[in-house]
This record gives C-alpha cells, structure tokens and sequence, in this order.
C-alpha cells in the first residue's frame, strides 16, 4: 500500500509537470508565428544546458532533505578562475579538472560540516555563497574574456538536425542526465540517498553509510556546480563576477517544479530536467511576447508557489491515508 | 571576580567586544581619525555616526529576523520587501500609483508599510498555515518580490522629488539623523512587547519546542503569523529608508542580498539560528559590527569585494561555537592533551 501510494506522489506530480511544459510549448505554438520548430525546442537545450546540469546536482541535494543556495557562486567562481588560468596560459586539459576538483572539494568541505557538527546547510551553503562570489571579486572585478582555442571551439561547434542545431556542450548536459539517472535509480548509493530524505534516522538504523551518502550529495551538487561553470564558460566565452546571481533559485524551483519534495525522499531526475525546460519556454514566450524580463520571474515564482502547495495537499492526504 | 564572569555570560558579551575590538582596530589604523565626530551647522558628522546611520537599515531587518529566527524559521524574502516597498513609497510620492493621494508622503509611508505587512503576513500564512519550510515559503517572495516591485514601477527607476521624502533619510533631529531615531523606536517597542508581555515568551516557547508549546496551549500558528508579520513590516521601513537615500526606488538593487547580512547580524549577536533563546540588542549589536566591518573594510583600502569572504568565514565560525558537537568534539581534544 505505502509503495503504491509513493508511486502516486511520483507519478501525479511529473504527470503534471510534463503536461504543463506541452501546455506552454503549445500556448507559444498557438500564439506565435515560427515558435513550433524543432529549432525553438533545440534551443531550449542549447540555452539551458548548464542549468540542466547545475539542476541535477542540486537535486540529490535535495533528495537527502538538505539545501545547496551555494551553486550560482561556484559557476561563477568556476567561470571566473578558468578565464583567469587560460589568459595566464595555462592549458585546457590543466584548467578543466582543476576547477572540477576545486568543485567537488567544496562540497565535500560543506557536506563534512553539515554533517558532523549538525548545522542548517541553509546556513553553510550561505556562506559557501559569499565565500566563492567573495573569491571571484578578488580575482577580478572585470569581465575576463576567454580566447582559448578549444573554449572557442567548444562554443561553436555544433551539428546540424533539420531546421535547428545541438551544440556540442549540450551533450555533456545529456550525460549527466543519463549518469545520474542510472545512479539514483540502480545503485545502491542512489537508494540510499531515497532512504536519507525519506527517513534519516531509520537510515541510520538500518546500517546505511548516511554520512558518507550526505557528504557524496553535497560534493556532487557542487561538482555539477562546476561542471556547470565549465559549460557555462563555454557558452559565453568570458568569466565576469556578478554573472548567475539568483541562479540557485532557478535550479532549485526546476527541481521543485520537475516533483521534487523540499523535505526529501521524493523526486526524480527527468523531473528536474523538465522543470529547466518549463522555465526555458517561460523565457522563450516572455521573449516573443516582447515584455520585460522580469515577467519570467513572477511566472516562475507563481508556479514554484502553486507546486509546492499541490505538494503540500497531496502529502497531507498520503498521512491521512496511512491512518 | 565573579561578577566578571557573570558578565561574560550574558548573551551580549561577546558581540559586543567583538565591536570595540573591530572599533579599536579602526582607531588604531586611521590613527584616531575614525572617531573624530564634526559639527557642522547643527549636525554631527563622523565615521561612527555614519556606521549607524548606514547600518540603520540592517538594524531594522535584525529586529525582525531576530523574531523569526527565535520560532526556528527563517525569512530570506526581506531584501524583496524593501525593493517592493521602496517601489511602492516612491510610485505613490510621484504620482504615477495612485493619483488621488496627490503625492502625499504621510499616505505613501503608510501605504508602503501596509505593503510589507501583506508580505510578511503572507510568508506567515505559507509557514504556519500550509506548513511549507520557512526557506521555501519565503523563497517564493524572494523571486517574486522584486518582479512585483518591477510591475508596480513599471519597469522604471522611480525619481521622487520631495523635501519631505528625503527626511527619512537624510534628515536630523537634535543633530543626529533621522535614521537613527527610527531604529530606537523600533527597539524599544520591540523591547517592550517581548520583555513586558507574554509575547517574548511565546516566541522563544515555539523556537525551542512547537509540539509542546502547542500542548501548553500557545497558538504557536499565529505566533509565527505575527512574527513573520514583524518582519515584513520592519523590511518595510528599512526600504523607506534605502529608497529616500538613493532619492529613488531602483527595484534591481534595493536591498540585493542584504538578507543574508541580516541572517548575519541575528547570528553574530548569538541567537540561535535552531530557534529558541534570543536577544534583540545582541542583534543590534550583530548588525553594527557587519557595518563596521564593510566600513573598515574601504578604510583599509583592500578591495570591499573581500567582506564577502570575511562574512563568509565568519558565519562559518560562530554557527560552529553554536554546535554542541563541535564544542564536545573541542572538549575532548582538549582533555585528551590534559591526560597526555
């Protein structure tokens, strides 16, 4: 009974997500000349890969019932330094893995803290937050621009499908996807990290690693964090240090769109992805539209609004239905 | 001696020698300018008086905050409040929400602070009614709050042009500025509600245990109701004040990330960020050691970008010296070396 009723959660939410993205993209289809396109679609993925990706790592986060506000810096740290190291002259295949790793170092620093001396991760992501945009601004207050021959490369190349194009950083975004699909629902590691969000004491009983889980989720929220950045670069091709502000709120509420529960235990990777591209129409139809960008902020906040009170309802009717 | 000890006991000891020594350091480094106080035609002008004057708007956010924080919530939302407010005091002052008011500054005021009391009203009915995490409730504010302030102004900086306005800001009574007064005000109402009424009370009761308190028969829903309440309305004025500073309501900016240097402040001043015990001037006191780091800061000459990794050590720090495991973890060390 209590798994059919999980699968319900599961299934009524991404029910509803994916139905709200069909709506939208028909809405814009409807209303506007040139909107339905394979090109329009395509390019909700060329836009928003390195939120995918910065949206996945935040929802194992999510899932182990923690929160990760630190993100939005570490792509902009990443972004930041990696400009920094090319325009000394440091090679790509040195900058890449050093700010991937400088990612996943963070997040095992803010998961060990977390954990072992049981403070609010709101707090310490906060201060991961000022910690990493606070290194950004000492390393340059200026916009650096990138001239790296493979950042170049990796920002045009593309291939051609019919009327739009992929470019190749958007496949990095779908591996992750995959990987992390894979890893949530057929590892071990990823049950555990269900089990934490869902109970974490009774985790702790049955003899799961929680502290090595929970430290894992934070390092990889803040890996993909980085990766993130590295995509990021790659798409703008310059390092500024104010650039992302407000970006972990756009992955988190994608998480929460795509089903996510802020408590943990429930959610699901395609979930999120399909909160990203929710938000991509949202910003493709605000753009046609002709209105101020600010508009995709009150839509999205209604609808992080509306989620999360459906979420509410349907969670207060499972405890009623366990009585 | 004992007294001594007493003393270092009280919630407030520590913060407040955090800011002499941070004031002393001032001192020492601008050799003696820093406390230099002028006055020039009645007003007294001064670095010190400038740290409170631009603290004034932290201060304001702390006294609320430090409310939410004691029921175990949090409110990230302020920073969205101020813009909406400032945006809403501004539009009404030059006439383009409205008309009717003429540009009545007394009606603006008003209007704008009725408008952070629907915000925080509203992040309370999310938090105590649907039971949403306080983080998430006021999240949806904080997207939306500045997207809101941005449709109320449609899209524009508004410009006010009124004496009036200004004196929010920029006003002196006595020789000390207007700002200045507010945030006394406010304290000592905050003061007497919580330490004369049962109000205080209540708060620290749904801070430290909401179940039981319930039992004991609080009503810890509108507890946190009012508090929440508290807090938007405080977030009100605080961007009154920022609003009649910059002459204007620029929604982009008010108040950007000013809600994490409040959360700042209520910690610094030792209150709990779990809920429960809380002290009001401690925060007070939080928040003018913040401004005065910013301000020591620019007198040092090394980049302001840094104060973020200055907070961000600091945070880190004093939520450790809240934690009971890592003060065991501490002891053990320490009496480990003593057997050794």
């Amino acid at each position: 009974m209590i798994k059919k009723v999980k699968f319900n959660i599961n299934n009524i939410t991404l029910l509803i997500t994916a139905g709200l993205f069909l709506v939208l993209f028909t809405f814009g289809s409807l209303s506007y000349d040139r909107f339905f396109s394979l090109s329009t679609f395509l390019n909700l993925f060329n836009d928003n890969a390195y939120l995918i990706i910065a949206a996945i790592g935040v929802t194992f986060v999510l899932l182990t019932g923690g929160i990760d506000i630190s993100i939005a810096s570490t792509i902009a740290f990443t972004c930041v330094f990696s400009a920094y190291l090319l325009r000394l002259g440091v090679p790509e295949y040195v900058v890449i893995p050093v700010v991937l790793l400088i990612g996943l170092l963070l997040g095992i620093g803010m998961g060990y803290i977390i954990h072992t001396y049981h403070l609010q991760p709101f707090i310490v992501t906060l201060a991961g937050q000022f910690f990493m945009r606070g290194l950004c601004s000492v390393i340059s207050t200026q916009s650096i621009p990138i001239t790296n021959e493979f950042y170049k490369k990796m920002a045009l190349s593309k291939i051609k499908l019919g009327s739009g194009k992929i470019y190749y950083y958007v496949f990095i975004a779908i591996i992750i996807i995959i990987v992390a699909v894979y890893v949530l629902k057929y590892t071990r590691f990823g049950r555990s990290i269900y089990a934490i969000g869902g109970n974490e004491q009774s985790s702790v009983l049955m003899g799961l690693p929680v502290k090595k889980t929970k430290i894992a989720a934070y390092a990889i929220s803040s890996f993909c964090a980085a990766l993130a950045g590295v995509v990021f670069s790659f798409y703008t091709l310059a390092g500024y240090s104010l650039q992302n502000i407000g970006l972990e709120l756009d992955a988190i509420s994608s998480a929460v769109i795509g089903g996510t529960l802020l408590t943990g235990g429930v959610g699901s990777i395609i979930g999120t992805t399909v909160g990203v591209l929710i938000q991509g129409v949202i910003q493709t139809i605000v753009t046609y539209q002709n209105l101020n960008t600010w508009w995709t902020k009150v839509t999205i906040a209604a609808l992080l609004c509306i989620f999360i009170v459906i979420q509410r309802i349907i969670s207060i009717r499972t405890e009623k239905g366990k009585k | 001696m004992k007294k001594l000890y007493k003393l270092t006991k009280l919630q407030a000891f520590w913060p407040v020698m955090i800011l002499l020594f941070i004031l002393l350091f001032n001192g020492i480094i601008t050799g003696g300018s820093f406390f230099e106080m002028k006055i020039v035609d009645n007003h007294l002008y001064g670095r010190i008086i400038d740290i409170i004057r631009n603290g004034s708007k932290l201060m304001l956010l702390a006294i609320g905050l430090t409310l939410v924080l004691a029921t175990g919530g949090t409110d990230i939302s302020v920073g969205s409040v101020m813009a909406i407010s400032g945006a809403v005091a501004c539009s009404i002052v030059a006439g383009s929400l409205l008309p009717t008011a003429g540009g009545n500054v007394a009606i603006a005021i008003t209007i704008a602070i009725l408008a952070g009391v629907v915000c925080g009203a509203w992040n309370g009915f999310l938090v105590s009614k649907i039971k949403i995490q306080p983080i998430v409730a006021t999240m949806i504010l904080m997207v939306a709050g500045r997207g809101i302030a941005q449709l109320i102004t449609k899209g524009k900086i508004v410009t006010v042009n009124s004496d009036a306005y200004y004196f929010i800001n920029g006003g002196y009574i006595f020789g000390l500025p207007f700002p200045i007064y507010i945030v006394i005000f406010t304290l000592i109402l905050a003061l007497l509600v919580t330490k004369k009424t049962a109000f205080g009370l209540f708060v620290e009761a749904s801070g430290c245990n909401p179940n039981s308190s319930r039992f004991a028969g609080i009503h810890v829903g509108a507890i946190k109701l009012l508090v929440y309440t508290c807090s938007g309305a405080l977030a009100a004025v605080a961007g009154l004040i920022e609003s009649a500073g910059i002459k204007g309501a620029d929604c982009n900016n008010a108040g950007l990330m000013i809600e994490m240097d409040a959360i700042l402040a209520v910690a610094i001043g030792g209150t709990s960020l779990n809920g429960g015990r809380f002290s009001i001037p401690s925060s007070i006191v939080g928040a003018i050691i913040i401004q005065s780091i910013t301000t020591t800061v620019y007198a040092i000459g090394v980049p302001p970008e840094i104060t973020q990794v200055i907070k961000a050590v600091l945070v880190i720090f004093i939520c450790l010296f809240q934690s009971a495991e890592f003060k065991s973890a501490i002891m053990k060390k320490i009496q480990i070396r003593k057997v050794a």
